[in-house]
């Protein structure tokens, strides 16, 4: 980098200050209400100077919920382990499916393709709502309505045209004469495909396989509707701090917490992933 | 080694047709394919390869049907313009990959490895991956890839390409030994008429998908079959001139600034068509202005190539003629100066099809004899 005068320095450094507080600031006051009773947290004016209490946590690890009204059964933990079955499940699934078809629709110009891969992809456009309703009579006919199953084949409108279109992208850019090189060398297609497509599309795999196990794991509508409780992920489950006596705000604030780490944890270690992710272009020749 | 044959190759993108063609090529000949960037080149080394399907005809290596063999089965190896390395393995497994497939004992896939890195003197940069090899390196080990099987049917889509000039040279001194040391059958495409000359036996002249001339080195140029050939081989450039043929008394004759030129072997056949009058510029030489035939021209300027100097005239009519001289030769540095063309070794290209107009002195004479 170009040597920088203090002045500018000290700029950019107000300037990247501004910038991570205003982004960090929701989730560091969430943090901060995670340890606090809801008497403190509503008392006025508002003060970060509190006694922490782990009250809130151990409630949602119990599932025993003490409310004015008396205990209160909570299924925070089961909903956890949903959401991360759900979407760990949905987006193998997707993966499993769309990178082959990725491939397929990168390599392989046949008639239609375009028109099957745009299908794909507009599902992505229909508001989910609208697609609710005869979903739910056909899951009902079907038997598949509160299922885990019936859960991850509707999560497929959310990861599958998601990895489809990110990975293909990331296929197309891997020159077919690397590939070619390896077909003549005496290596079969689907060799062709384990040992030199899929490696050089990883690091988009990784990112595309990310980016869809966020989207699952945030998705509300589809399981609010399809679920009952014991299948209802975290987004889903939060509905149940809102109680007859009121607001568990210290409980919300530590079910977020607790809900956004695996997400937090999972982006953190495939940053590198991402990065080099995007300097794929860099690979040619 | 092992023989090729294209048998009417028709190949089509999006309903233009870019190849069009039948080609032989014999057990253990180096066959360079030459043509200008489009002409198809890259195209059919890959049909040949089996990475894309010809719409129409045969392939035949070693007599046998590949039309409908997949790439992995047909034996070739091949070498991209572009290198097309493997960016996430080494180079060693770049090369060995071609015997990996074959499944070859470890063993036997480190001694092959190390014997084609040593020829290509590579060995020392095995385990780097390619993003750590300059372009030269990057180069070979492409190439050792290739060579690494002992296929019988080599394709080397321009592989000096993308290499710098000194290296390039080097290589263009190095590549006949080693290919002939592979005992292949090989197929070679550029575009620079240098290596092409270098390095085929025979060479396959190419535009816009079809083939317009094949034939050794010599007879590309000294005879080539059109305008456009002429005009690729030889540097500095032949020259082409607009004439239209003159009955004289001893057949016909070409004007150059009011002096007449004698097309030895043309007959009337050409007298009053619009043609072009090739001469290479050292068929060309400065002469006395009282020699018979000399063409009054001035001198423009002169450019020492090395091993000989390039001089450009312009006559009369402004027509400029290239005139090239052994360096060292003294020559006419500026102002008038006359010209002597060697009649023997000028060619005659129709000027509406570009093609070559051969002599019709042997019919002339049957006739002679018939009479």
């Amino acid at each position: 980098m170009e040597a920088m005068s203090p002045l500018e320095r000290v700029l950019r450094g107000i300037a990247l200050t501004l910038v991570v507080v205003f982004f960090m600031f929701p989730i560091v006051w969430i943090f901060l209400m995670s340890f606090q009773t809801n008497e403190t947290i509503l008392r006025i004016p508002p003060s970060i100077v509190f006694t922490p209490t782990l009250d809130n946590y151990a409630a949602l690890i119990t599932g025993k919920l003490q409310t004015a009204a008396g205990t209160l059964d909570i299924a925070f933990m089961r909903n956890l382990g949903n959401s991360v079955f759900l979407s760990v499940v949905s987006v193998a699934v997707a993966l499993a499916l769309g990178v082959p078809a990725a491939y397929a629709f990168a390599r392989h110009k046949f008639r239609g393709s375009e028109d099957i891969a745009f299908t794909l992809l507009s599902f992505r456009f229909a508001p989910p709502l609208l697609v609710l309703l005869p979903l739910t009579q056909y899951f009902q006919w079907l038997g598949l309505s509160n299922t885990y199953f019936g859960l991850i084949w509707v999560y497929q409108l959310i990861c599958l045209p998601l990895i489809l279109w990110i990975v293909r992208g990331y296929f197309e850019d891997i020159s077919a004469d690397v590939e070619y090189a390896y077909r003549i060398a005496g290596h079969s297609w689907f060799s062709t495909f384990r040992k030199i497509a899929l490696p050089l599309a990883g690091p988009g795999i990784a990112a595309a396989g990310l980016l869809a196990f966020i989207f699952a794991w945030n998705n509300f509508v589809f399981a609010l509707v399809l679920a009952s409780a014991d299948k209802q992920p975290v987004t889903v489950g939060a509905l149940a701090f809102v109680t007859a006596s009121g607001i568990q705000y210290g409980q919300i604030a530590a079910a977020i917490v607790l809900s956004i780490t695996p997400t937090l944890a999972l982006a953190l270690y495939a940053q590198r992933y991402l990065v080099e992710g995007l300097s794929l272009g860099a690979v040619k020749g | 080694m092992t023989t090729l044959q294209l048998k009417n190759i028709v190949k089509r993108y999006k309903g233009q047709t870019v190849l069009d063609l039948s080609l032989d090529v014999a057990d253990g000949e180096r066959l360079v394919l030459f043509g200008p960037s489009g002409a198809g080149k890259t195209v059919l080394l890959r049909l040949v390869a089996g990475v894309i399907d010809p719409d129409e005809g045969r392939v035949l290596i070693g007599g046998e049907d590949m039309t409908d063999v997949d790439a992995e089965h047909r034996g070739v190896g091949m070498a991209f313009q572009n290198f097309a390395l493997f960016p996430h393995m080494s180079a060693f497994d770049n090369i060995a990959s071609a015997l990996t497939a074959r499944r070859f004992s470890k063993e036997a896939i480190a001694a092959g490895v190390e014997k084609v890195a040593r020829l290509l003197k590579i060995d020392h940069v095995l385990s780097h991956h390619p993003k750590a090899l300059s372009n030269g390196q990057k180069q070979r080990t492409a190439l050792a890839r290739a060579l690494v099987g002992s296929p019988p049917l080599l394709l080397l889509d321009d592989p000096l390409r993308n290499v710098d000039a000194k290296l390039r040279f080097e290589m263009r001194l190095e590549l006949p030994r080693l290919l002939a040391a592979q005992g292949a059958t090989v197929i070679y495409v550029t575009q620079d008429y240098k290596e092409a000359m270098a390095l085929g036996d025979r060479i396959a002249v190419m535009f816009e998908g079809q083939l317009r001339q094949i034939g050794t080195p010599a007879d590309i140029y000294d005879t080539p079959a059109e305008l456009e050939i002429a005009r690729l081989f030889g540097d500095p450039t032949i020259n082409l001139l607009d004439v239209v043929p003159q009955r004289g008394p001893d057949g016909a004759f070409a004007e150059l600034s009011g002096v007449r030129l004698r097309l030895p072997g043309f007959g009337p056949e050409i007298v009053g068509r619009a043609c072009v009058l090739g001469v290479r510029p050292e068929n060309i030489t400065f002469t006395e202005a009282s020699a018979v035939g000399a063409i009054p021209v001035t001198v423009e300027a002169e450019t020492p190539l090395n091993e000989k100097t390039v001089t450009l005239t312009l006559t009369a009519r402004r027509r400029e003629i290239l005139v090239s001289r052994p360096a060292g030769m003294p020559g006419p540095q500026a102002g008038p100066a006359h010209l002597a063309v060697n009649s023997r070794a000028t060619l005659l290209f129709d000027k509406g099809s570009g093609r070559l107009m051969r002599p019709s002195e042997p019919a002339s004479k049957r006739n002679g004899e018939a009479a």
